[in-house]
């Protein structure tokens, strides 16, 4: 059983349990992701500034869909790694895991604002108004309240462990609902406004105005490794802060 | 010492259902002690309602126009400010403790505490909101839409709120956050309940909605008691 | 290039306000994200580093 069990998982998988490997190799890894991020990150906006064409209806207020959309979709991403590495620290029992789902919450809260925001100033010239109550921008303000709920519960707990088990519980019942919710708001919106002018649905882009949008996406997913890998490595000293491994780091410096 | 062993046996040979009665029966009776924890939704539901045509306008076609949204968030706020008192008293007295260490399995027992509480919140709740309806003139077509959508709904709110109730038993100011964490999972019960009473009032088919309700109400009734479970295990040893 | 001059790329069509608003603010964000869990760091690893000094001369 158990030698079946250390086949099915791989070995990193057991190496991230320790925090000091974590530790290490996330040092290692940050010049390499924070190079490619800058590099995407400039190059996406500069080609969504200066090269993509310009919407035929929206002309060019469109260009804040390179912000809006990967910002939106990192948001939602980052939720479901909260809950998946919630779940893993409540089955496991592996510190890391927690502190990956403690570290992803302040990230994904910022991008869903980001999203908020972009989609509002957006709102302004396609729509005429600062706020529509449109499905997809309503089911993002309510994630963006589902992740206060995490945060505010994860602080409000004293204990380390016990904040991390429930918060992992509280992001997995999020997780659950979030397709209902969206579902509900979706149908909701559907209901009460017929056929808005949709932000984000375009009948077919053509390949200049997605790639830039491409090139964003993935930038905007390895920037969110750095900032995970940066929150990631400060919780692991902070937790990690009477180990003996962490007294030398320190001392050496 | 010798009944030791026979009293095990007993215990193992409670049944799910004999167990389900048992701690709904203490649960009741425990609230029924309390006068206060039954009216006090009530008045609050009652309150919240007497609000908006003090605050909005008190012209009828407006305030029917108002209501079943009106009544719906009420009655959600009025279930949330119970949700607090779920746990709580048996957290202080140690018996929630005892709860978890007994060989009968938790879920049963969870599931009972909040069909209790349903039935003092939300049953109560379904009751008096016909008698609502009518202050906040909704029209009398609606009445059944209501009504029904709220006898779905609201042990949805129940079993929802109870996770919040759970994850915050061991803090001392749980209250404010049970509704930071609960409030948006209510969302759907909100669209699909008021929706229901709209199509009601309009003469629409209210099957679809009721339906909705109801699948929420087995998602609920089948996963809740689990979050429950593990967040009262999770909020009592740590 | 979509765009003939810099004026023309600044105006964006008339939604120069809210284009470069948005790029601004997703700038905010993504800087905020980067520097002020390196700032945390500092200050973690300072605090840290005082308390071990500490504790070893106590001991």
């Amino acid at each position: 059983m158990a030698k079946a069990e250390k086949k099915w998982l791989p070995r990193w998988f057991y190496q991230l349990a320790s925090p000091r490997w974590c530790y290490q190799i996330c040092g290692k890894l940050l010049p390499g992701f924070s190079l490619v991020t800058l590099v995407l990150l400039l190059g996406g906006t500069l080609w969504a500034l200066l090269f993509a064409p310009a919407d035929y209806q929206q002309g060019n207020s469109f260009r804040i869909i390179y912000l809006h959309v990967p910002s939106a979709i990192l948001a939602q991403s980052c939720y479901m790694l909260m809950a998946v590495a919630g779940a893993i620290g409540l089955i496991w029992k592996m510190k890391v895991a927690d502190m990956v789902a403690k570290s992803c919450a302040p990230i994904g809260a910022s991008l869903a604002v980001l999203a908020l925001l972009t989609g509002a100033i957006w709102g302004k010239p396609t729509w005429g108004s600062w706020w529509v109550w449109d499905a997809r921008l309503t089911s993002m303000l309510i994630l963006f309240f589902l992740y206060l709920g995490v945060m505010a519960l994860n602080s409000a707990i004293e204990s380390e462990s016990t904040a991390a088990q429930s918060t992992a519980v509280l992001a997995l019942v999020g997780l659950v609902n979030i397709p209902i919710i969206k579902y509900s708001v979706e149908w909701w919106n559907t209901l009460h406004q017929p056929a808005t002018f949709k932000l984000t649905e375009k009948p077919a882009m053509p390949a200049e105005m997605w790639m830039p949008l491409l090139v964003m996406v993935i930038g905007f997913y390895t920037f969110f490794a750095v900032a995970l890998m940066l929150r990631l490595r400060n919780e692991i000293l902070r937790r990690e802060r009477r180990s003996g491994w962490v007294k030398e780091l320190l001392l050496v410096k | 010492m010798d009944n030791l062993p026979t009293n095990q046996s007993i215990n193992r040979d409670v049944g799910v259902a004999a167990l389900f009665i048992a701690a709904l029966r203490r649960d009741l009776m425990l609230s029924l002690r309390r006068k206060s924890e039954l009216v006090n939704p009530l008045i609050f539901f009652l309150m919240v309602i007497t609000l908006f045509p003090l605050g909005v306008s008190p012209e009828p076609g407006f305030l029917a126009q108002l209501a079943p949204g009106v009544l719906w968030v009420s009655a959600l706020l009025a279930t949330l400010l119970s949700m607090d008192s779920l746990f709580r008293s048996d957290f202080d007295d140690g018996s929630l403790e005892q709860l978890l260490l007994s060989p009968q399995p938790l879920f049963i027992v969870v599931l009972a505490k909040i069909a209790a509480h349903w039935m003092m919140t939300g049953l109560a709740l379904t009751l008096v909101a016909p008698l609502i309806g009518v202050m906040l003139f909704l029209p009398s077509e609606g009445m059944p839409g209501l009504m029904l959508s709220l006898l779905l709904g609201t042990p949805t709110l129940s079993l929802v709120g109870a996770i919040g109730a759970a994850l915050t038993v061991g803090l001392r100011k749980g209250g404010v956050l049970i509704s930071l964490l609960v409030l948006p999972l209510y969302i759907p019960v909100l669209i699909f309940g008021t929706g229901a009473v709209q199509a009601a009032v309009t003469g629409l088919p209210i099957g679809g909605y009721l339906a909705l309700l109801g699948a929420l109400l087995a998602l609920g009734i089948t996963l809740a008691p689990l979050a429950v479970a593990a967040a009262l295990r999770i909020s009592v040893s740590g | 290039m979509s765009f003939n001059s810099f004026s023309e790329f600044l105006s964006m069509g008339g939604h120069g306000l809210y284009v470069w608003l948005s790029y601004a603010l997703g700038l905010i964000v993504i800087l905020a994200n980067l520097v002020l869990p390196l700032q945390a760091g500092k200050r973690l690893k300072q605090s840290l580093a005082r308390r071990i000094h500490r504790e070893a001369k106590r001991s």
